[in-house]
Formats: structure tokens, C-alpha cells, sequence
């Protein structure tokens, strides 16, 4: 999800980039490091700092704040998501919504300015969920209401007001990301801004994203944002973050589509058993044909990372065959030059759809899996996983755009590896892909 | 090209298992059976074998790595035994290891088994193997029928045919095979269907359903092969004779290259083309008295038939359903019942192909016996259309 993300705030705001910032309480590694991940997934180069953020629904805010600290002179990639482990029938299970959310923070065409952060800590433990405990521990709302939102918010909001000189009812834009409406209602009367300037908590569309949903609702409100307008942002977790930002003159000229059309371009899911197998809920019975082992190589892995995380095949300087993967000799059999590629990106090609079938015998926690050769514009065919189709969707020419997803889950050793997958085209222009 | 071997090596022995669920069987009692039958066949005795190839595709699942289990099932007297491999023409090339031992004349007499002991696993299907390090990293987790099913899709796209008509050739390949297995007493799966019975059967990976598919079985099959003088002296003027062996991997076209229309098995053609040359055919559809081609779905069969130049592009599904290929037809395929009814036991099966031919050639065949075919062609296709290996060998009378 925030490769995906990413790669959408990327096509507004091209690299290069000095720093990939990876914001979750989620990320499916403790130990290895989740923000180089996406970095390899974007192909940015080995120079890019990368780092996590994690710890509390703040991280992605708190990574802003620091960014802001740290000046405007170096671009950050920051992507926040969250896919939160929830118990089977919890209320946290209705409230959460999986998603994430990117923005490129430095300098260039400057859509809005940070212009003051400030920050409260307070040891509030209104939920928590451990190394070990897998899923949330979840106390009563009302408590971290009026001890928490109420109080903590409004200290750090006026500071930042009083910093730039303004008052409550000058901000346009107030974006409050608690888990649901009624606790960002409760925020904005607290902090006293006009009734119109809470910004849509999107929660009826696809609920909290955890440290996700402040960067989330930022981008949401970018779409709509005027030049000069007051935006401030709001984060809490253990203690409360503001940021107040300024819309550019540079952001009448960015009109995109963007967060609604995914959400409102995914697919509506109604059978809860089916989202249980997707959410890896559900304890299903592969059966003695999946005894495999499916280990990792962690040579080849990292040997062939961009390969497999860039998606970077080669094209031949002779007789300009992209093929994937790079290989000693070129693919075209009237060729066969050897060592003659170059590096050739194929994540971000169209391709359609040359051989397909539904598979209803191969391991997938939705099935059918469907698979098949994909023939990408300006040439090379890979053989590959798709995804987000339904049975009777995938024909011979259906397009198709790459999505960077799970490929192999290895349970008997916690590891599982990404690689692309071949998913709905996007509309043309655009660079995401629905996900919810 | 190179001379060849048309007619340099003689089959004075033949041996073939009875195919199946053989839970009582060892790989060892397997390699017996198909052994003694073709000893027995060929009048020698078993140390008068110079040397010998196993093909057994799944080393990790039956067999054993190496070639050893033969030479110690069968007490051989420590002759040269080499293992080969190479997917489902495993068998294939173990008698084209033995072939080209006595083309050379390293050999006088050489053997060639093959053996696959799949229904140890204790389940249905075949066992999910590793593709490789790096290739384990972004191959789709296909399925063998999955992987087949693409040249469903592509072959309807391409001749612009409705994927009910495909299905229903398809069902006719399945239900030829099915009939033509019921007098088969080695054959794996002897009942008879009904076309509409294949048409409606739960699908596995569109558009191939279960009877689709082709057997999972234990089984192994043999050949004795010799120069032809010690033929002629062993069992008299009339014997079979290998007048071509052609085999044509992948190079990673089909996989990566937009050359390839994902409708055909290229390798099929490149080996069908030599195998063609070497043994002096010009017009496979009138010379070749039957074909035991690699049916591992019905719709490999079905696009086969164009890639062995017996039907015409785009024209398989009407010869098919036109019987061209049955019993009683003009060039019949699976006389045996195939991989799909006589089951597919991998390392055996080029054997077990080689075997029908070699029985209808010399008039033993029984109640499916043919009239006269003069030459028989045998073919595998190892791995997925995407990436395989083709083996094609054609037997004929030597006079």
C-alpha cells in the first residue's frame, strides 16, 4: 500500500529524493528495515536514507515535525500505512480501515508550507497492542475523550495560532484523525475552529487508518485546498501533534485525481468470510500439496532486488528488445547479443493481457489465482500473478497497470516476499491504484 | 544437419507396467515388472546389457537420486548406468541416451527404463516443486493445469473460435482417449464418459475441467535397444527400428519475447521439423500410421496436432471433431489411451509411448491393434507451454 501511495504522490512531485520516511505501527517487519522496502520498490538509489517511524498513531505526524525541524533544504518521501491486526467480531475490526498515504515534504514547487509544529506528550493509554499481543487492547472512548482530545489538542493548536498570529476561526481546513466522527467533532469545538472547517474524517468510506489517516486526510484535503488557505493538522497518540500549513499558489495547479477516486474505485467487498481470508484471519487447510518449503535465498533475493522489488528488466542496445529479467544474452532469437542491456523499468508500463486462466487448484487465499502472460507496451512478456480481478473479469487484451504486492508467504518461517503483480489498468494520468 | 540415427539402432525388447494406483508396489517391483517383460521379449539375458539410462523425474518423491536404484533392483553387473532428467520427456531421453550409446558404437546393447513411483505423496496431483532461487521470486504459483489453460485462452482468441466449441473438441480428445483405454488392460483409468460429462466436470483452471486433465500414476516402461546386425540375430529379419530422436527445449522465448503467440508449443515444431528430416518424411499425414503424442491436458493435444503439421492452423478442433484422430481415424492418436486415460507416470511415459508404437508396429497390440502403420511418432512436451522441453521420436519397420 505505500509503494502504491507513494508512487501516486511521486507523480506529482518526481525524485530525486534524499530520504524515504516509512510512518506505521504495522510494519510487517520489527527487524529489517520496512522503508528500504519501498525505496527498492521505487528503484531509488542505494544513496536515498531510509528510515521507520513507528510507536504510536503520531508516527507519521511526529515524522513531519522532525522533518520540519530538520529544514527545506533535502525532498523526503514520507509514507505512512497501516493494515491493523484486529480480532475476529471487534469493534476495532469495524472502526479500521487498512490504507496509506504519501507525500513528497522539501523543497520544489511547494504545494503548502509548514509554517509552525508544536507538540504535547502524556502517557494516555487509551489502547495498546504489544509485541507479542498481536492485536489492540482497546479502553472505554469516553475517558480519552475528555482527558485526552479535549485537553491535549487545544494546547498544542493555540500555540501554533499564536505563533502565526491567527485565530481558531482562520483555519479553513482542520483535520482531526482520530478513530471516529464524533471524537474529531468533539476536537474541533475544542479547539474552537468554524463548523465547516472539519475536514471529512472519510471514515464512512473506509473507516481509521491508524497512523495512516492523518497523511491521508491531508492529501484529501490538498484536493481541495485554495492558495492562502490555513490547514492544520492534527495527530494524537500518547500526546497530541499540530502542524499549521499554508496553501501555495502552486496548488491551483494541481488538481488530480486522487484519494476519493480509489476508495470510490474499489471494490465493495460484502462477504465478511472472504475478508477474513484476505485480512490472513481465517485459518485455512492448504492441504498436503502445500507442504512445500518456500524458503527465501537471501543471496539471490538481494543479487536480484532490483530486479524483483524495482521491477528492472533490460533492453537490448542492439535490437531494443525490453525483456525481463536481464539476462547474460538478449531474448530476441535473431539477436542473442551478449552483455549488450541496459537497465529498463518495466513498473511503470501498460500492458494488456495475452494468456490468462482462472485457477481454482493454486494456493491463494481468494481464489481462483489468476495468471497469465502479460505483453507490456514497447515490448517484453512476463509471465505473472494478477490481482484485484474476480473470476469472468481477465480476457486476451484485457489492460492491465502493475501493482507491487505479496507474492509468497513463507508461514513456517515468517517471511514473505514481494514482487508485481498485473491489476486493473489505472485511468489514464493516473499512477494508484484502488486499495482498501 | 547431421546424418542421424534412421535405422542405426534396432528395439529387440520392449516392457511396460501395468499403470495406476500401484499402492503395492515398489519402484523396484515396478522396474521388474517392465524389465522381465522386455528381456523376455528380446530373448537375452540380462548381462549381455552393456549399459543402461533411468529416467525418474521426482528423485526427492520415489526413486532416489542417481542411477543406482537400477542397477541394484535389476543385480546388474556394474555396468554404466547414468540417471537423465528432463521434466516429462524424461523417459524420452533415456532412449535417446541408450539410442545414440549404440548409434556410436559404444554400445552393443543398451537399455533405456524409465520409472515414476507418484502415488506415495498420499495426495491427488502432483507435487509443488521449486522453480529455482531466483525464478521462485517472481514466477506465478502456478499449477501444471493452470499453465496449460493459457493456451486455451490464447488458441480461442487467436482463430477467433467460441470457448464452447473449443471445450467441445477438447471433450472429444477426453472422451476418444477414455473409449480407446477401456480395452487397455494396463491402462489407468479404463471407464468411459460421456462428452457431456467432460463438457460439465468441476473446472480446475479455465477452461480445463477434472477429465480434462490427464492421470496421476505409478508405472514404469523399458526398451532393449541393439545395432541392427545383433538384432537380426537375436529375433529374426522384422523389427522396429528409431528412425529419428529430436529434442527442442525452450530458450526463454515463449517466456519473454513477443514472438510467441502463446498459442502453439514452438518447441514441438522445431523438433517435429528435424525429427521430420532425420528420418526421411515429407508427408507426415499420409506416412505416419499413429501418433502417442504428450496429452497431458486435452487441449495440449488439441494444438499439438497443428504443431505436428496434422492439422492445418486453426484447424484442429474440426479434425478432431471430425474423428481424424480417433480409433477408426486417418491418423490415430492415444490408440493406448495416452497420458490422459493410460496414466503418466512422468519418468515413464516417453517409454510407455514408444511401447504402444512398438507393439502396433509389429501387429501385437490386440484388440486395438491398427492395420499396418509403417511408422509411429511419439512425443513429450516437458514443463509448461511458456517454457519446455519437446522430445519427438518416430519408430518405424526396418524394411
Amino acid at each position: 500500500m505505500a509503494v502504491e501511495a507513494a508512487r501516486a504522490a511521486l507523480s506529482d512531485a518526481a525524485p530525486p529524493l534524499d530520504a524515504v520516511c516509512f510512518a506505521s505501527t504495522t510494519a510487517p517487519f520489527l527487524d529489517r528495515q520496512n522503508a528500504g522496502v519501498v525505496a527498492a520498490a521505487l528503484d531509488l538509489p542505494t544513496a536515498t536514507h531510509t528510515y521507520d517511524m513507528s510507536g504510536s498513531q503520531r508516527a507519521a505526524t511526529s515524522a513531519l515535525i522532525s522533518l520540519m525541524h530538520q529544514g527545506q533544504g533535502r525532498r523526503t518521501l514520507l509514507a505512512a500505512a497501516d493494515a491493523r491486526p484486529t480480532r475476529t467480531g471487534s469493534v476495532l475490526e469495524m472502526l479500521s480501515g487498512d490504507a496509506a498515504a504519501a507525500i513528497v515534504v522539501g523543497s520544489g514547487a511547494i504545494i503548502a508550507e509548514i509554517v509552525y509544529v508544536a507538540s504535547v506528550h502524556a502517557d494516555l493509554v487509551d489502547h495498546y497492542r504489544t509485541t507479542t499481543s498481536g492485536t489492540d487492547y482497546v479502553l472505554e472512548e469516553r475517558w480519552y475523550r475528555d482527558e485526552g482530545v479535549v485537553k491535549l489538542t487545544p494546547i498544542v493548536a493555540q500555540r501554533v495560532l499564536d505563533d502565526a498570529g491567527i485565530a481558531s476561526h482562520d483555519i479553513r481546513h482542520f483535520i482531526s484523525a482520530l478513530p471516529n466522527p464524533a471524537l474529531n467533532a468533539a476536537a474541533a469545538k475544542a479547539v474552537g475552529v468554524r463548523e465547516d472547517a472539519l475536514a471529512d474524517s472519510l471514515f464512512f468510506k473506509c473507516g481509521h487508518a491508524g497512523a495512516a489517516q492523518p497523511i491521508l486526510l491531508l492529501a484529501d484535503v490538498m484536493e481541495r485546498a485554495k492558495p492562502g488557505e490555513w490547514i492544520l493538522l492534527t495527530g494524537l497518540g500518547q500526546g497530541c501533534d499540530a502542524l499549521l500549513l499554508r496553501a501555495t499558489e502552486a496548488i491551483a495547479e494541481r488538481r488530480h485525481a486522487g484519494v476519493r477516486d480509489v476508495i470510490d474505485g474499489g471494490r465493495l467487498e460484502t462477504n465478511y468470510v472472504r475478508f477474513l481470508s484476505d485480512k490472513g484471519a481465517l485459518e485455512i487447510d492448504w492441504g498436503m500439496r502445500a507442504e512445500r518449503d518456500s524458503r527465501t535465498a537471501q543471496t539471490v533475493a538481494f543479487n536480484k532486488s532490483r530486479d524483483i522489488y524495482g521491477f528492472v528488466g533490460g533492453i537490448c542496445q542492439f535490437c531494443a528488445t525490453p525483456q525481463f529479467p536481464k539476462s547474460r544474452r538478449c531474448v530476441n532469437p535473431d539477436c542473442a547479443a551478449l552483455d549488450s542491456q541496459r537497465d529498463y523499468r518495466f513498473a511503470d508500463r501498460s500492458a494488456t493481457v495475452k494468456s490468462y486462466t482462472e485457477d481454482w487448484m493454486a494456493f491463494t487465499r481468494r481464489p481462483p489465482l489468476i495468471y497469465g502472460n502479460v505483453s507490456f507496451e514497447g515490448g517484453g512478456n512476463v509471465f505473472m500473478e494478477m490481482c484485484e480481478f474476480t473470476s469472468g473479469e481477465v480476457g486476451v487484451g484485457t489492460p492491465v497497470s502493475m501493482k507491487f504486492r505479496i507474492k509468497d508467504i513463507d508461514e513456517a518461517r515468517g517471511f514473505h516476499r514481494y514482487f508485481w503483480k498485473a491489476g486493473p489498468a489505472n485511468a489514464p494520468g493516473r499512477n494508484v491504484g484502488a486499495h482498501g | 544437419m547431421a546424418e542421424g540415427i534412421r535405422d542405426k539402432v534396432a528395439i529387440i525388447g520392449m516392457g511396460c507396467t501395468r499403470f495406476g494406483e500401484r499402492w503395492d508396489a515398489r519402484p523396484e517391483d515396478l522396474v521388474t515388472e517392465a524389465f522381465e517383460e522386455a528381456l523376455a521379449d528380446a530373448g537375452i539375458d540380462k548381462d549381455q546389457i552393456d549399459a543402461g539410462w533411468f529416467g525418474v523425474f521426482y528423485d526427492e518423491q520415489n526413486v532416489g537420486k542417481s542411477a543406482y536404484p537400477l542397477s541394484q533392483y535389476l543385480r546388474l553387473q556394474n555396468i554404466p548406468v547414468t540417471r537423465v532428467e528432463n521434466l516429462c520427456a524424461t523417459g524420452t531421453e533415456a532412449l535417446r541416451g541408450a539410442a545414440y550409446a549404440v548409434a556410436a558404437g559404444a554400445c552393443d546393447i543398451a537399455l533405456a527404463m524409465g520409472c515414476e513411483k507418484l502415488k506415495d505423496t498420499g495426495f491427488a496431483g502432483l507435487p509443488e516443486r521449486t522453480k529455482g532461487t531466483f525464478e521462485d521470486l517472481y514466477q506465478p504459483g502456478f499449477t501444471p493445469p493452470g499453465a496449460f489453460a493459457q493456451l486455451g485462452a490464447t488458441y480461442a482468441y487467436k482463430h477467433r473460435i467460441d470457448m464452447r466449441d473449443l471445450k467441445r473438441a477438447m471433450a472429444h480428445v477426453s472422451w476418444k482417449s477414455h473409449e480407446n483405454a477401456v480395452s487397455n488392460e494396463k491402462a489407468h483409468l479404463r471407464r468411459r464418459l460421456t462428452v457431456d460429462a467432460i463438457m460439465n466436470a468441476p473446472m480446475v483452471a479455465f477452461p480445463l475441467g477434472v477429465f480434462d486433465c490427464c492421470g496421476v500414476s505409478d508405472g514404469a516402461a523399458c526398451a532393449i535397444v541393439a545395432r541392427p546386425e545383433i538384432a537380426r540375430e537375436l529375433v529374426g529379419p522384422d523389427f522396429v527400428t528409431i528412425k529419428s530422436m529430436q529434442l527442442s527445449p525452450s530458450n526463454g522465448v515463449e517466456m519473454g519475447h513477443a514472438s510467441w503467440d502463446g498459442a502453439h508449443t514452438l518447441t514441438t515444431r522445431k523438433a517435429a521439423e528435424r525429427a521430420y528430416a532425420e528420418a526421411g518424411i515429407s508427408d507426415p499425414r499420409s506416412e505416419l500410421g499413429l501418433t502417442e503424442v504428450h496429452d497431458c491436458f486435452s487441449i495440449t493435444e488439441l494444438v499439438l496436432m497443428e504443431d505436428l503439421g496434422l492439422s492445418d492452423e486453426g484447424r484442429a478442433p474440426s479434425d478432431i471433431l471430425d474423428g481424424k484422430f480417433d480409433h477408426g481415424g486417418e491418423i490415430p492418436c492415444q490408440v493406448d489411451g495416452g497420458l490422459k486415460c493410460f496414466g503418466h507416470p512422468i519418468g515413464a511415459s516417453g517409454l510407455r509411448m514408444a511401447y504402444e508404437i512398438y507393439l502396433q508396429l509389429l501387429g501385437r497390440a490386440g484388440k486395438r491393434q491398427l492395420k499396418d502403420p509403417r511408422l509411429g511418432l511419439a512425443h513429450n512436451l516437458g514443463g509448461i507451454p511458456n517454457r519446455n522441453v519437446a522430445a519427438i521420436s518416430i519408430l518405424g519397420l526396418n524394411t
